[in-house]
């Protein structure tokens, strides 16, 4: 019914004793996920609104049986906490922090090579299979359980795009947001490779934007590779050469990674891209029949 | 983060790569007396702005006398350069560099950057130096040479000598270049920077390497450990207004058309810019409040989007989240009142407490046009900038 997490993948929060780390993790245990406890270095061996906490993601793990975790530690001490639940063993990590160091990101990658542990983000709403578990900070009831997968570089964005689907009666199968940022943990390619070979998704929507060449790696991807029809949004045709447009990612730089570029590689490859980002889920009906 | 050239090459010096004499004058008199203490000429006067191209603007120069370095820093200080990077506004010049000029044998280019596919930083280097080198990289890419650098290990002797050779250099130049690129690599790790670009990196007739151009970006991210290059940062520099939403945590970036946006969320707000341009219209700016806006943060927000004078109307797309609607709703009233709002105003919100956010814009007797979804918040607004 999903990839990469459903409702037995039970979670632990990195920075739980935060304001913001409480309130999600609060949050994602309304929605029904199996919040099992969280990490605060110093805090061990107390309890906040029931969740226990820990000192260490190594103890947290092995007392709660938790296989993956969410980061909401601030930017200076991510990398350290990313690399901490991977040195744990964790199946899957989810980083939200925004503004982590792009040096920092270089080794947190080099460090994880050869482990286990995916990465999600960081700078990215998290990840979320509908009716099952939700990591991060989405609104959990724009989502509807269904087949469609969602891959998004964005938050809000990725929302419409979820909106548009489930008021068009096309439930999800797992949406995955992987981040703003320049280096980061798993790109749109590693997550169309989970879609095509979850047999319960049918369809993919593919959100992109401006700067680097993720969607162009995962276009070719889908031309070569995937049997499942894909939908795609590129945002950014008005951006500025040049500017940071928000994310650290999104960036047009030397005259490479334009939206306008990336639409034309997509379109190639056979992908049904919306010219409007109102037109997200109608685009993948173009392709998809439900 | 940009800084100047000088002082791109104050930092440059401390990490051992070689560059010209030099020293920054404020004024032609400055400029005169820095050109005598640095020794005898030529000298080289160069206009201190954020941009490429200043050579073709007028902005580069070179002076025989110390004499001649007064007057051409004259002209120069407080002149407005236009370079094919400064827009049509151009950039006024404050400050010059004063530099020793040198005998130029071979131009270079050198530049590193953190590679997105690899996840690693990468050293460029081209044979091409003083030329645009996107230019190089489209029309001779085999005239570009690129070493990916281990994290573990960092730029090795080897890789310095790779790139030495391929840049057809020999004898004592090979264990030169391999210091000026082991000294780059070093500055580029240590100051967190995004971009380090040497343009041109020069051989000199006596066969001395010369970082004689020197461009940084720096990582926003990582300026909260580099205290001292966050205080080169030059106001002057940049969009009074990006400077005034960055204090308020809002991410604004100053376009040419007339419909301002404001939005929540990067892509949903570089989206809403795409399907205004979709339905021929033309943004005023990027705007993204960010996932904790406040009222104060939402008026702030109208406030510099309206401080644009080419604002003809605005464009508030909100997908509440975590974020409620109501509590946006509530944040745009109160700000259309405080700012007395004279341009038309769309609204679209959708998602958590969708129907109270329409509620309070409904019930705030403000002219406010709703709408529902992105695209009919498109058209309204379009068309009422349209009949204005």
């Amino acid at each position: 019914m999903s990839i990469l997490i459903d409702k037995n993948t039970k979670v632990i929060t990195q920075g739980i004793t935060g304001a913001t780390g409480l309130f999600h993790a609060q949050g994602a245990r309304d929605y029904g996920t199996q919040m099992v406890g969280g990490v605060t270095p110093g805090k061990g061996g107390t309890v906040i609104d029931g969740f226990p906490v820990f000192d260490t993601v190594k103890e947290a793990a092995e007392k709660t049986g938790a296989t993956a975790s969410v980061i909401y530690v601030p930017p200076p001490f991510a990398a350290d906490s990313i690399m901490e639940a991977v040195d744990a063993g964790l199946d899957l990590v989810c980083c939200i922090t925004e503004g982590i160091p792009v040096l920092d990101m270089v080794k947190v990658k080099h460090f994880m090579r050869g482990k286990k542990t995916r990465l999600i983000g960081p700078n990215c709403p998290g990840i979320i299979t509908p009716g099952g578990c939700k990591i991060g900070i989405m609104p959990g009831y724009i989502h509807k359980p269904g087949r469609v997968g969602v891959v998004s570089r964005s938050g809000t964005l990725t929302y419409e795009a979820v909106w548009q689907l489930t008021c068009l009666g096309m439930g999800q199968s797992t949406c995955v947001g992987i981040g703003g940022d320049p280096v980061n943990g798993t790109n749109h390619l590693d997550v169309l490779r989970l879609f095509q070979a979850d047999p319960n998704t049918d369809a993919v929507v593919m959100i992109g934007e401006i700067g680097g060449t993720s969607e162009e790696v995962a276009a070719r991807f889908v031309k070569d590779y995937m049997t499942k029809p894909v939908a795609a949004y590129i945002a950014g045709i008005t951006a500025p050469p040049g500017k940071r447009m928000g994310h650290a990612g999104a960036i047009i730089s030397g005259g490479k990674g334009t939206a306008t570029e990336k639409v034309a590689i997509l379109r190639e490859c056979g992908i049904s891209v919306a010219d409007s980002p109102a037109e997200m889920a109608q685009a993948l009906l173009k392709v998809y029949k439900p | 983060m940009n800084i100047h050239e000088y002082q791109a090459k104050a930092i440059l010096r401390k990490f051992g790569v070689p560059v010209p004499d030099g020293h920054v004058a404020y004024n032609s008199a400055g400029a005169r007396e820095w050109a005598k203490r640095l020794g005898d000429g030529p000298w080289v006067i160069k206009a201190q702005i954020h941009a490429g191209g200043r050579g073709k603007g007028g902005g580069v120069k070179l002076a025989h006398t110390p004499d001649e370095v007064r007057n051409i820093s004259r002209e120069m200080l407080g002149m407005i350069l236009h370079t094919h990077q400064t827009g049509p506004e151009g950039k006024l010049v404050t400050r010059v560099l004063v530099e020793k000029g040198c005998n130029i044998a071979n131009e270079l280019y050198v530049s590193l950057l953190v590679d997105r596919a690899t996840s690693k930083v990468t050293v460029m280097a081209s044979t091409e130096g003083g030329m645009d080198i996107e230019e190089v990289a489209s029309s001779t890419p085999e005239k570009i040479f690129v070493e990916t650098v281990d994290p573990l290990v960092g730029l090795t002797a080897f890789q310095c000598r790779n790139i030495a050779s391929k840049l057809g250099l020999t004898g004592k130049l090979v264990g030169k270049a391999s210091a000026v690129l082991l000294g780059l690599y070093r500055t580029f790790m240590d100051c967190d920077c995004s971009m380090l670009e040497i343009n041109p990196l020069v051989v000199t007739d006596e066969g001395n390497l010369l970082a004689i151009d020197a461009k940084f970006g720096f990582d926003d991210n990582a300026m909260f450990r580099h205290p001292k290059i966050a205080d080169m940062r030059d106001y002057d520099e940049e969009d009074p207004k990006e400077i005034e939403a960055s204090q308020f945590e809002l991410s604004y970036i100053s376009l040419a058309g007339n419909i301002g946006c404001l939005v929540n969320g990067a892509g949903l707000a570089m989206a809403t810019m795409d399907i205004i341009k979709h339905y021929s219209g033309d943004p005023a700016n990027f705007l993204d409040v960010g996932g904790g806006a406040t009222i104060e943060r939402v008026t702030e927000a109208f406030k510099i989007i309206l401080s644009d004078k080419k604002v003809k109307g605005i464009l508030v797309n909100i997908f509440g989240g975590i974020m409620k609607c109501d509590i946006i709703a509530t944040g745009v009233v109160a700000a259309a009142r405080q700012v007395s709002l004279d341009v038309p105003l769309v609204v679209r919100l959708e998602g958590t407490n969708v129907e109270q956010g329409k509620q309070i814009l409904a019930e705030s007797g403000l002219d406010i046009v709703a709408a529902d979804g992105m695209a009919d918040a498109a058209q309204k607004i379009v068309q009422a900038v349209a009949a204005c």
